[in-house]
C-alpha cells in the first residue's frame, strides 16, 4: 500500500529525518491560518508518479496566489487522481539534490540501499536507478549497499558515503524495517540551508504485513471500490479495461486465460477465485463482474481440491437467483467434471477445450 | 532419479492439525510420501491418519525426518520455518500464501546460510511421481516419466501437467517455485538439478510477468542446459503497474514483461508456447522426430 507524501513525511519526522515545515489542508479556509513563510510549495496529495509534470505542484508567493493554486489542485483530475488534501510547505532553498531509496532486491533476495549523488525530478533517471541501480555516469555516482536482513546495515558499508548521508541512510533503513516497507524513497534528498532535508517521500508498505501495523491507516486508494469489495470476499479482482469477466482459480491460470482471450481479440477483467468450496464466493464473483459491466462471463476452472461440481452448483444458483442475463462460457476441468457438466446443462455454454472456449468468449464479447 | 525429493525423503508436516495440513497429509500419504510426523504446538500426543503429532520440530526429530512441508498460516509461518531450519531439517517447502515479504527475506537468507533447500513460499510444492510429494499438487494430474516441470504458479501448473499426463508424457519431478517476489529455490537452481538428473529428458518452464528470474533462467539455459526446454509465460496481456493476483506478478518500469521473457527464451534456443496446452503437443512432436 502506497502512503501519501504527507504520511511518509510524518514517519520521516518521527525517525529524525528533517522535512520542510509544512501543513496539510483540505479546505480553502484553512489557508488563512497557515503560519509559514512565503514562498510556499503546494503539493496535491495523490498517489501517482510524475505529479510535478502533470501539474500537481504549485508555487505561491502570497495568499491570493495560494487560493488560486488551491482551486487548481483540488478542482481537477491529475493523472486520473483527485486530491483530497494539499500539503503546503515553505519552499526550500535547494543547493543540491540527491537520491536515496531502500527497496527489496528480488534477485539477491535482500534489501538494497541506493544512494545517488544526482537526484530530482528526472523520472527516467529515477526509474532506472530504482529498478537496477545501473545508470550511465561517473564512477562513484551511485552507491549500492546490499543488506543482510538478518543483521542489518554494518558500519563498514557506510564508509562509502559522508557522515550526514550515512545518518539519513540508517534512519531510512530503520523505517524500511520497522514499517515492513517494499520501498522507502527520498527523491530528492535536498541539501538546503546547510543540512539534508527530505523534500519528497514515497513509502510502499507490504500489504501482507499490514495486519501487524495498526498505526498505518488502511485506505488503499490504489484499489477501485469493486476491487476493494472483492478483497473483502477473499477474491482477487483486477478491474481491467475489458468486457469479458474472467473467473478462474489461481493467478497464473487467470492470467493465462486473459492472454488466450487476447489472442482471439477479446479483452477481459481478472478475477481469481483462488481455492474455494464455498458457493457464496462464486456468487460474489458473479455479482462483482456484473457490477463491473461484463458483457460475457468466462469461467475457466481447473478443479482439484476445489471440486468442479461444488463450483457448478454455485454457478447454477447464482444464474437462477440473480437472473444473470449475459452469456456464460464455462470450461470446467478436473475433479468431478462430468458431474459439473450435468449440473450446468442448459445454463451455460460449456466447452472443454481451452482455446475453443477462449475463442467463443472473445467472439461473444466482440458483439 | 528425480530432483530434490525421492523415496529417501522423510517428511514432517508443520501445521498438521489445521484444515489444509490434515487434508494434504492424507493426500501425500496416498501418493506414497513417507510422512513420519506432524508438528503443531500444543497438539503434541495427538495423531493424524495414524501419524504422531509433536509440539516442536525438535521433538519430532526422533522420527528422523529430513524434510518439512509448512502449512502454518502467514502470521506464524516465519517462526515455523526458522524452527525447521534450526532443528537441522535439510529440505523445507513453504506452501503458505500471504507471508510478509520481510519475513520471507529473513527465512530465505537463514536457509541460504544453513545450506538448506527451501522451496516457496506461496507455492504448490514439489512431487516426484511414484516416489514422494511435498505439498498440494493434485495426485491425479501426476504420472511418472521424463519431463521435468518448473513453475511459478499453482493451478496453471496442474493444467499443464495434466495435459502432459493425458498425452502419456510423465514427469520426473514437478516443482512449483511460488508466486511471491522473494522465493528460496529459483529457476536456475531447478534447471541445474534437472540438467544433472539422468531421468529428465525435457524441461518445461512456466513463468509469468514480474521480476527477471525468467531472463536469468534463459541466460542459464543458453550457457549450461543441453536438454530441450519448453516455455510458457503468463501475463502477456497484463497492463503495467497492476499486481495480477500474485504478489510478484507486476510489470514495473518497463521490466518484467512477458514479451521480454519470451524473447530471452527464444534467443536461448527454448521453444515458447502461445497457449499452455500447446507444450504437451510440442514435446510430443519433437519426440516423434
Amino acid at each position: 500500500m502506497k502512503l501519501h507524501e504527507y504520511q511518509g513525511k510524518e514517519i520521516f519526522s518521527s525517525y529524525g529525518i528533517p522535512v520542510p515545515e509544512g501543513r496539510v489542508i483540505e479546505k480553502k479556509e484553512e489557508l488563512a491560518s497557515i503560519d509559514l513563510k512565503f514562498p510556499w510549495v503546494m503539493k496535491a496529495q495523490i498517489l501517482t508518479g510524475g505529479r510535478g509534470r502533470a501539474g500537481g505542484i504549485g508555487f505561491a508567493s502570497g495568499i491570493d496566489e495560494a487560493e488560486k493554486i488551491f482551486y487548481e489542485l483540488m478542482g481537477r483530475k491529475i493523472n486520473g487522481c483527485i486530491a483530497k488534501k494539499i500539503l503546503v510547505e515553505e519552499k526550500l532553498d535547494i543547493e543540491r539534490e540527491f537520491y536515496l531509496s531502500v527497496t527489496v532486491d528480488r534477485d539477491r533476495r535482500c534489501p538494497i540501499v541506493l544512494f545517488s549523488r544526482h537526484g530530482g525530478i528526472d523520472i527516467g533517471i529515477t526509474k532506472s536507478i530504482r529498478n537496477d541501480g545501473k545508470r550511465e555516469g561517473k564512477k562513484g555516482d551511485i552507491v549500492k549497499i546490499y543488506v543482510n536482513p538478518l543483521v542489518g546495515i554494518q558500519d563498514y558499508q557506510m564508509e562509502r558515503v559522508d557522515k550526514d548521508v550515512a545518518d539519513i541512510i540508517r534512519k531510512t533503513y530503520a523505517i524500511f524495517e520497522d514499517k515492513e516497507c517494499e520501498l522507502v524513497e527520498i527523491n530528492p534528498l535536498a541539501y538546503a540551508g546547510g543540512r539534508l532535508v527530505a523534500a519528497d517521500s514515497k513509502i510502499v508498505i507490504n500489504d501482507n504485513a499490514l495486519f501487524r501495523h495498526p498505526e498505518i491507516p488502511e485506505e488503499n486508494e490504489e484499489l477501485t471500490p469493486l476491487e476493494r469489495e472483492a478483497r473483502r470476499s477473499g477474491i482477487s479482482f483486477v478491474q481491467l479495461d475489458g468486457n469479458v469477466g474472467v473467473i478462474a482459480n489461481g493467478a497464473g491460470l487467470t492470467m493465462a486465460t486473459l492472454d488466450a482471450l487476447d489472442e482471439y481479440g477479446g479483452k477481459g477483467m481478472f478475477l481469481d477465485l483462488s481455492g474455494t468450496d464455498d458457493p457464496e464466493k462464486v456468487k460474489s464473483a458473479f455479482r462483482i463482474l456484473k457490477k463491473a459491466r461484463a458483457d460475457v462471463i468466462f469461467v475457466n476452472l481447473f478443479g482439484s481440491i476445489t471440486k468442479c461440481d461444488t463450483v457448478a452448483y454455485g454457478i447454477r444458483n447464482v444464474i437462477d437467483e440473480e437472473g444473470i442475463d449475459c452469456p456464460v462460457v464455462a470450461r470446467i476441468r478436473g475433479t468431478n467434471e462430468e458431474n459439473a457438466a450435468k449440473i450446468l446443462e442448459g445454463k451455460v455454454i460449456a466447452i472443454r477445450s481451452f482455446k475453443e472456449a477462449a475463442k467463443m468468449a472473445a467472439e461473444l464479447g466482440g458483439r | 532419479m528425480s530432483i530434490f525429493v525421492d523415496e529417501n525423503t522423510r517428511v514432517i508436516v508443520q501445521g498438521a492439525t489445521g484444515h489444509q495440513g490434515r487434508f494434504h497429509m492424507g493426500a501425500m500419504q496416498e501418493f506414497g510420501t513417507k510422512v513420519v510426523a506432524g508438528v503443531t504446538p500444543g497438539k503434541g500426543g495427538e495423531s493424524v491418519y495414524g501419524i504422531p503429532v509433536y509440539n516442536t520440530v525438535e521433538e519430532s526429530m526422533e522420527r528422523e525426518p529430513n524434510a518439512s512441508v509448512i502449512f502454518v498460516p502467514a502470521p506464524n509461518a516465519k517462526d515455523a520455518v526458522m524452527e525447521a531450519l534450526d532443528a537441522g531439517i535439510k529440505t523445507v517447502v513453504v506452501i503458505t500464501d500471504h507471508i510478509p515479504v520481510h519475513d520471507a527475506m529473513k527465512f530465505v537468507n537463514h536457509a541460504i546460510h544453513k545450506k538448506v533447500k527451501l522451496i516457496g513460499p506461496n507455492c504448490p510444492g514439489i512431487a516426484s511421481p511414484e516416489k514422494s510429494k511435498m505439498g498440494i499438487i493434485p495426485n491425479m494430474v501426476l504420472s511418472k516419466g521424463n519431463v521435468g516441470v518448473i513453475s511459478r504458479s499453482g493451478t496453471l501448473t496442474y493444467e499443464i501437467v495434466n495435459s502432459l499426463t493425458e498425452r502419456n508424457l510423465g514427469q520426473s519431478t514437478c516443482i512449483g517455485l511460488g508466486g511471491d517476489p522473494i522465493i528460496g529455490t529459483t529457476f536456475v537452481d531447478a534447471l541445474e538439478a534437472f540438467e544433472r538428473d539422468i531421468e529428465t529428458k525435457a524441461i518445461v518452464l512456466v513463468g509469468e510477468i514480474g521480476g527477471t528470474a525468467e531472463e536469468e533462467a534463459a541466460a542459464h539455459i543458453r550457457k549450461n542446459v543441453t536438454k530441450p526446454a519448453y516455455v510458457y509465460i503468463a501475463g502477456r496481456s497484463a497492463p503495467p503497474r497492476k499486481k495480477m493476483g500474485h504478489a510478484g506478478a507486476i510489470i514495473s518500469g518497463g521490466k518484467g514483461t512477458a514479451e521480454l521473457k519470451r524473447d530471452a527464451f527464444r534467443a536461448a534456443g527454448a521453444k515458447v508456447a502461445v497457449f499452455p496446452q500447446d507444450i504437451a503437443e510440442m514435446i510430443k512432436n519433437d519426440m516423434a522426430i
